[in-house]
């Protein structure tokens, strides 16, 4: 991992490890134009995720959820991305923006539905402008290219259907893995081709599962948007305000139809792929520990502390709040409801279709008669 | 939908043209294109060029390339990116170019579109129509002459039509484009230069049933798409031999129309079940099995099928050998009743 790093260029960085802010000449505005309670802010929504990420990994762990995917680790990835963007770009998430989709007021209930496989997805995505998680990864690539082709095909007859959509631009999610797939190719050249204004957030975390980045790509993702026509940055992915920065700088250019662009966030997966995977198996203890140095939460909470931006008030109130959000989760997982099956009948079609309702009116008689058998 | 129900078009009026299957797709499209400013068509070639069957011949002149869309080489692109125009109110008709193309694109045909409204508890629908030329018998090489119905009929969430003549092809693909569901239309390519009657103003029956196009009262066959003329060929030569088959065109692959055949086939007590694609692991199975539970005591023999071999399909300078022609149909028929024969 060392020899891999030292020949890539460096991410782009504003707050280093240890917690001390550089300047940049471009992204160093963007930080600058934030008052303090919206610095703050980022590390609320980053703490909240922790919090919240944690009180999953063990509620799987207590057999209270079909499967969990940890984001510790990539929680300023994710914040300093979204906070970027406006209610109005839409985000395609893959299955691990857990950050991203509390930070648009998706509730543990909402989210923990797919986990708990009570439902396969728990949230309207036109209520929250928040795609439902991609299961096969890379699919959600060229659904956002075509909901891009839907905004130029919006502005082209100027008969926008949604408010304030004229700047709109879509986030497109996915990891180091999926960058592999075929789809992500096919997005990218659809991107390009049409001018889309797409933004590709790839969070490289190292891992996927138990093979390396390195096997995907020898070369930086970020060097893939070149091929296409259109440029890639790479960024510190445990630097929040780089994130947040790079991403606002961006979603302006795509604004301005500059885009496509992509953006290759370097983070590091802290927990297993999946509370189905053993991280140990694959991955040397040094690397872990390499990592947790550069945690994303403790360099911002050092500069924001250094820097008089927040009060051991508020990191106590933090504290509190995520305290709260984890105990709405336990309560949300332990009694949510099942979908029922007939309900699963009723939306495999917009429309009657005869088979399936033929098998659901079986069905219903079928179980009627071990419900006479029981009552007589 | 009854067995007494043809398709055959009224012709007292002027909104009756003839006109070639293919000509009546265009025509379904246009007249989809001008009734609603959201729906667009997606696909290779679609544009300048007219597709290479030439289908779409004219739209984007007439539609501008902002809605008759010329898309990269890329199929998984063409339906993956009509997902994402529809989640966002369009209604997109991709173009597959030929049948043996749609497998790059069958990961998002079966794991996103045809379950993103079931997933989703119906919040979002996906009506997307994707368009398929289907099927053999143009002496064309590899992939060009395929029939993947049945790998496409097991995947809930789809619906899938086939029109056998240009009056069908005309509203069958209207049908489709204005359903809220994921349609896939499997075009009979051999038959898109087949002349008939198009009634615009007299809708063909519902898309999603099967037709009585022949009625008989000494066994049945039913087919559809490209075999469909080849079945109505075959009963004309069995009348000639005395022998009076009913012929159904199913139409309709998801949801199937087991109903209708299973009637005609309780009435005929003898059914044969014909399509281009192999028999071993096809939709014919299905239709054996749904009328067999359905016409049990009424049939005087098993359900027998006509179909292509469990092999690739061969090269087409062989393909006269593999396809079901009039005589193997009734081969299979002689059969059906030979069992009869023998259960007296």
């Amino acid at each position: 991992m060392a020899e891999a790093h030292a020949e890539q260029p460096a991410p782009i960085q504003l707050l280093d490890a240890d917690g001390k802010l550089s300047h940049h000449p471009v992204y160093s505005t963007y930080i600058e134009q934030l008052d303090d309670a919206a610095l703050r802010d980022l590390y609320r929504h980053m703490a909240l995720e922790r919090r919240f990420d944690a009180e999953a990994t063990s509620l799987q762990r207590q057999g209270q959820l079909a499967l969990w995917a940890p984001a510790q680790g990539q929680e300023a990835a994710q914040v300093g991305t979204i906070a970027a963007l406006k209610p109005t770009d839409r985000v395609f998430p893959t299955y691990r923006e857990h950050a991203m989709a509390l930070y648009r007021g998706i509730s543990a209930e909402e989210l923990m539905a797919t986990f708990r496989a009570v439902r396969h997805t728990g949230w309207d995505p036109n209520a929250y402008n928040f795609n439902n998680y991609a299961i096969v990864l890379a699919s959600q690539t060229l659904h956002a290219a075509g909901w891009a082709m839907g905004i130029n095909q919006d502005l082209r007859s100027g008969n926008l259907p949604r408010d304030k959509a004229a700047d709109e631009i879509v986030l497109a999610c996915l990891g180091d893995g999926a960058s592999s797939q075929g789809d992500v190719h096919e997005s990218m050249v659809f991107a390009a081709s049409y001018q889309l204004p797409m933004l590709y957030f790839i969070q490289n975390n190292h891992w996927a599962i138990s093979v390396p980045t390195s096997t995907q790509s020898p070369s930086p993702l970020a060097n893939r948007a070149t091929g296409y026509g259109f440029e890639g940055l790479r960024v510190d992915g445990n630097d929040v305000l780089a994130s947040y920065a790079v991403a606002k700088h961006t979603a302006e250019q795509l604004r301005n139809g500059q885009g496509p662009k992509l953006i290759e966030s370097v983070t590091y997966r802290m927990g297993a792929h999946t509370t189905a995977d053993d991280p140990t198996k694959y991955r040397p203890s040094e690397e872990v520990e390499h990592w947790a140095d550069r945690d994303p939460l403790t360099r911002y909470k050092t500069w924001l502390e250094n820097e008089s931006k927040a009060t051991e008030e508020f990191f106590e109130q933090v504290e509190q709040e995520a305290a709260e959000l984890a105990a709405e989760l336990r309560e949300a997982v332990q009694t949510m409801e099942p979908i029922d099956i007939e309900r699963v009948f009723d939306t495999v079609y917009t429309e009657p279709h005869r088979q399936v309702q033929a098998e659901k009116a079986w069905l219903k008689d079928y179980e009627a008669g071990f419900a006479e058998e029981e009552t007589s | 939908m009854t067995a007494e129900t043809t398709t055959a078009p009224a012709q007292d009026s002027s909104t009756v043209t003839t006109m070639p299957l293919a000509k009546a797709i265009n025509a379904a499209l246009r007249d989809e294109l001008a009734a609603d400013a959201k729906t667009l068509l997606i696909g290779e070639d679609i544009g300048a060029l007219g597709g290479v069957f030439r289908v779409t011949d004219g739209l984007q002149s007439e539609f501008g390339t902002d809605r008759v869309i010329d898309s990269p080489l890329a199929e998984s692109g063409i339906i993956g990116t009509s997902i994402g125009m529809a989640m966002r109110g369009y209604r997109p008709v991709a173009e597959i170019q030929f049948d043996g193309f749609v497998f790059p694109s069958y990961n998002q045909i079966t794991t996103q579109l045809a379950k993103i409204h079931n997933r989703t508890d119906g919040a979002v629908t996906v009506p997307v129509t994707i368009r398929i030329p289907y099927g053999g018998h143009i002496g064309s090489i590899e992939h060009h002459s395929e029939s993947p119905e049945a790998l496409f009929a097991h995947t809930a969430g789809l619906r899938i039509i086939t029109p056998s003549n240009p009056h069908d092809a005309y509203w069958m693909t209207r049908q489709a484009i204005v359903s809220d569901d994921p349609v896939i239309i499997l075009e009979p390519k051999r038959r898109y230069w087949l002349k008939g009657e198009v009634d615009t103003a007299n809708p063909a029956p519902d898309a999603f049933t099967a037709q009585v196009l022949r009625e008989g009262t000494d066994a049945t066959i039913a087919t559809y798409g490209p075999l469909v003329p080849v079945a109505l060929a075959a009963a004309e030569v069995a009348a000639e031999n005395g022998r009076s088959l009913e012929v159904i065109d199913v139409r309709s692959i998801s949801p199937l129309d087991d109903e209708t055949i299973a009637r005609s086939a309780a009435k005929t007590q003898h059914l044969v079940v014909a399509h281009e694609a192999p028999t071993f692991g096809g939709f014919g199975a299905e239709i054996a099995a749904r009328v067999t539970e359905r016409a049990y005591p009424r049939l005087q023999a098993p359900v027998l099928r006509v179909g292509g071999f469990h092999m690739p399909y061969p090269p087409s300078a062989q393909e006269h050998r593999y396809l079901p022609d009039i005589d193997r149909m009734l081969e299979a028929v002689e059969r059906s009743f030979a069992y009869q024969r023998a259960s007296v």
